[in-house]
């Protein structure tokens, strides 16, 4: 069954998508987004170390962008100007590139959004051509305002960054998909397996996850666990689960020829 | 001489250098890197021939892993 994740008109056959921060070391980066399956992978864009040692290691060299397709953020921008500013040396460094992911925070204590800021972002960004995969609060009203703008994913949070907090609210995540066509990822608060599925199961039509995976004990297991949990919920969302029935008890087995009872 | 702002460096060059040197002197020749020049991208195409002027203020970034 094809069954890919659609992003402005690429296909992806995972429809997990993690970052590269936070590992011991860049083989760990590597052996947890080849546990993951991920082929979406995002990256930070920071100031080059002035003092830097010339064959310092380097992300490229072991994420290179031939086999997986670099997602650049703007993690860390407060405002506007500096996510434009952010991007615009992302696609000069990474030769064109023009899928990224557009983040603006509203403080360093929640690293929740400012949507404020993120939509005017976005309006700029998609008029110099960029494909904007925009991270968001879990309003559907400001979701359907960034969709109109011309992003091409919208990504809202789960909980906020960094928390392993998981699903806290799957009513709004529910409202957010009902009310836009471009694919809706779940992005921050995934904290284990059952998260991702559950956000699968909602009908999200995809999971970007970081520090559940990175801040593991085993990172390179738990990445294999993620692939799974979201796959798994994804196969249960297609299949669609029975209705949930409380007291109206089904047994499972036949009701007719039980042996009788010897009381009697 | 000029002083030019780097990464947030105040660093003194001297004034004929183009970026093309700049990048060469900060051994970041062959690297994946962006530039920008007082808020402005320089096209990587466009490094040997972009002289330095006082009071410029760079920012040269890579990618690096991040979430």
């Amino acid at each position: 069954m094809n069954d890919n994740l659609i992003i402005a008109g690429k296909s992806y056959s995972s429809r997990l998508l993690v970052g590269t921060g936070k590992y011991k070391d860049f083989t760990e980066t590597r052996a947890a987004l080849d546990a993951s399956g991920a082929e979406i992978v995002t990256v930070a864009i920071r100031r080059t170390n002035l003092g830097q040692n010339a064959n310092e290691p380097n992300l490229l060299d072991s994420v290179p962008m031939s086999k997986f397709t670099y997602l650049p953020n703007t993690a860390g921008c407060y405002t506007a100007e500096d996510a434009v500013r952010t991007l615009r040396l992302a696609r000069e460094l990474l030769d064109g590139h023009s899928l990224v992911k557009l983040e603006v925070l509203g403080d360093p204590q929640s690293l929740y959004p400012n949507v404020i800021e993120t939509i005017a972002a976005a309006k700029t960004l998609v008029a110099e051509g960029f494909q904007v995969m925009v991270y968001t609060s879990d309003d559907p009203i400001v979701a359907k305002q960034l969709e109109d703008i011309g992003c091409v994913a919208i990504m809202p949070l789960a909980s906020l960054i960094g928390s392993g907090m998981g699903i806290l609210n799957p009513w709004n995540l529910q409202l957010v998909m009902e009310r836009v066509k471009v694919p809706v990822i779940v992005d921050a608060g995934v904290g284990t397996a059952s998260d991702a599925a559950i956000a699968m199961e909602l009908g999200c039509h995809g999971v970007l996850m970081n520090t559940a995976i990175a801040g593991a004990k085993d990172p390179v297991l738990m990445a294999s666990a993620m692939k799974k949990g979201v796959e798994a919920g994804r196969e249960a969302y297609l299949a669609g689960r029975m209705p949930k029935k409380l007291y109206s008890a089904s047994p499972s087995s036949p009701t007719a020829g039980i042996i009788s009872s010897t009381r009697s | 001489m000029i002083s030019v702002n780097i990464n947030g460096e105040t660093r003194q060059l001297s004034g004929t250098l183009t970026v093309a040197a700049l990048i060469d002197e900060m051994g970041l020749t062959g690297k994946r890197v962006a530039l920008e020049r007082n808020g402005e991208i320089v096209p990587r195409s466009t490094f040997p021939t972009q002289r330095l002027s006082d009071g410029d203020r760079l920012e040269i970034v890579v990618a690096v892993g991040g979430g």
